[in-house]
């Protein structure tokens, strides 16, 4: 590890932060994976899709070790299995909502075929613990550029179908009655999540890039009930945790994917619990008869 | 609105045929059935979002198109997650531009659209619950929301589907007088599912019942007699007046009847 001290004074530590180029390379694709695992989380969760997104991580880890069998890089596999399962998924079903047998079936088959993939290419390896805990702190310029292109894309498709988007994950009938095509919105949001998928697992791993994509964004939703404050606070929070768990990591002997998976369940039930006042509550306190009197 | 021996199937099975519906401009209609014959699929099919089998059907002059402004539609509910945390106005909002690409720019359009829909809550009576979150609504107030969703574009023409189910005695009133009233108001013409006929029968122009692949249509006192409606749920039901000459529809105990 780096010879690196907290010390109280914030600008010293910012430089030592980003003096060594790996630790510039992982500030910046994490950033990236965390502005756009933060906007597409909060409609993972509109959704309901937090298995799936689960799904999605461990067919990427699939796709990922048979590119290395093949010897492909590891990053088109992952793309390109996940983005087909997308297809898959959003063609078979309009929603995912209350599938879970069949995602967790398809969970448990191809986290199987990785490790298939894993043992037919080398056993157990660096690559695997990279690909399955993450290894931000080992990426290249071309890492960060890949990341850097798919977040791109994948956010301006998100702004693109923002509204038919949020139309058809609250309410997949009146959308379709408004003119709003459903499957074709479920199998594109699909694709954009394989894309955020692919840039978590980078950053934190396929086993845990799902904290990132939920975590923030159902902080988010705890605080606020405007959709596009709902994105902008869980792109912020992403943000914050994937940053902060990448400066802890500098300066304790920790991983940074422990740090950040950490710091976004803590954020989540830190607000929770101060929320939980907040919210109206669940039950409530008046009768129906006497609440649909009031008008 | 109009069908012409219109028939639509599911596979080779047909759901309903031979069907010959006019409905005027303005008018109430409501339509009854069993469960499953076909009822919803009526208002898909007005709603442009399933194809007749055979026949034809046009709305305001042509014929069924979906995302159209003229037809605003309430579907049938299934209740909401109660922790979706967005707000009773957004769901309305989407009614406007909700199938439009891109982000909205603030800017005259924005405030077009929120005139509107401050409008459609206000009409409806649901301005005090406008910033509360979706999932948190009781069932009334949902149903309130629905109707702004469907009013806020100004429609001609109102589809819901089974807008009383799920509701107390009271709310079913309430509401029935509400979409009663507004359309009236507006010129609205309106066809709705139900299988209580009870709350509406005050409103009531039309009515077209669905059973056993036909549909048919009549004047209320045509079609809300005992023995019209006995053969039509195939179980016995009786209508009766109650002391100040309404019309009440009650289901019979099975023990006398052939059912099986």
């Amino acid at each position: 590890m780096v010879h690196s001290h907290f010390t109280w004074n914030l600008v010293s530590d910012w430089h030592q932060l980003v003096y060594y180029g790996f630790m510039r390379h992982a500030l910046l694709a994490g950033g990236i994976a965390a502005v756009l695992c933060g906007a597409v989380g909060v409609f993972v969760v509109l959704r309901g899709l937090s298995f799936g997104a689960d799904t999605l991580t461990h067919v990427g880890f699939a796709g990922a070790s048979g590119a290395v069998v093949v010897g492909l890089n590891p990053v088109v596999g992952l793309l390109g299995l996940t983005a087909l399962m997308a297809v898959a998924l959003g063609a078979l079903e309009e929603r995912l909502r209350g599938r879970d047998v069949v995602i967790g079936m398809i969970l448990v088959l191809t986290l199987g075929m990785g490790l298939l993939f894993l043992r037919l290419y080398s056993g157990y390896s660096n690559e695997t613990y990279a690909l399955l805990f993450g290894a931000i702190l080992a990426l290249s310029t071309r890492d960060v550029v890949v990341v850097a292109v798919g977040a791109l894309i994948a956010l301006a498709a998100l702004t693109a179908m923002f509204r038919p988007l949020l139309f058809a994950s609250l309410d997949d009938e009146l959308a379709e009655a408004r003119g709003v095509s459903v499957r074709g919105v479920a199998i594109a949001f699909l694709l954009v999540l394989a894309i955020a998928v692919a840039a978590a697992t980078q950053v934190i791993g396929a086993l845990l890039a799902v904290a990132l994509l939920i975590a923030p964004a159902a902080t988010a939703q705890r605080l606020t009930g405007r959709p596009g404050l709902s994105v902008l606070l869980s792109v912020v929070i992403a943000l914050a945790v994937t940053w902060g768990g990448l400066a802890l990591a500098f300066w304790l002997p920790y991983p940074a994917s422990f740090f950040i998976t950490s710091l976004s369940t803590l954020g989540y039930l830190g607000v929770r619990l101060l929320t939980s006042g907040v919210m109206p509550a669940r039950r409530r306190p008046v009768p129906r008869l006497a609440a649909s009197a009031e008008g | 609105m109009h069908l012409d021996d219109a028939g639509v199937a599911y596979g080779h099975r047909f759901v309903w045929r031979h069907a010959d519906l006019e409905v005027a401009r303005g008018e109430f209609v409501v339509v009854l059935g069993p469960n499953g014959a076909g009822k919803t699929t009526l208002l898909r099919v007005l709603l442009g979002l399933h194809p007749l089998t055979e026949g034809a059907v046009g709305v305001l002059g042509g014929a069924p198109r979906r995302g159209r402004h003229q037809v605003g539609y309430v579907p049938q509910r299934r209740s909401l997650d109660p922790d979706l945390n967005v707000r009773a106005r957004d769901l309305v909002a989407l009614g406007v531009d909700g199938s439009r690409w891109g982000l909205p720019l603030p800017g005259g359009a924005t405030r077009r659209k929120a005139a509107l829909v401050d409008a459609a809550l206000e009409a409806v009576g649901a301005s005090a619950y406008a910033d509360r979150p979706v999932g948190r609504l009781s069932g009334g107030e949902e149903q309130r929301l629905l109707l702004a969703h469907a009013l806020v574009t100004q429609p001609r023409i109102l589809l819901l589907d089974e807008p009383l189910a799920s509701l107390d005695i009271r709310s079913q009133g309430v509401i029935s007088a509400l979409i009663a009233r507004v359309a009236r108001e507006r010129g609205i013409t309106v066809v709705l599912v139900a299988h209580d006929v009870n709350p509406l029968v005050p409103f009531v122009d039309h009515v077209v019942y669905i059973a056993r692949g036909r549909v048919v249509s009549g004047r209320p006192e045509e079609v809300i007699t005992g023995e019209t409606l006995s053969a039509l749920y195939d179980y016995p039901v009786e209508v009766i007046r109650d002391s100040r000459g309404r019309i009440v529809v009650v289901g019979l105990d099975d023990r006398d009847s052939h059912h099986d």
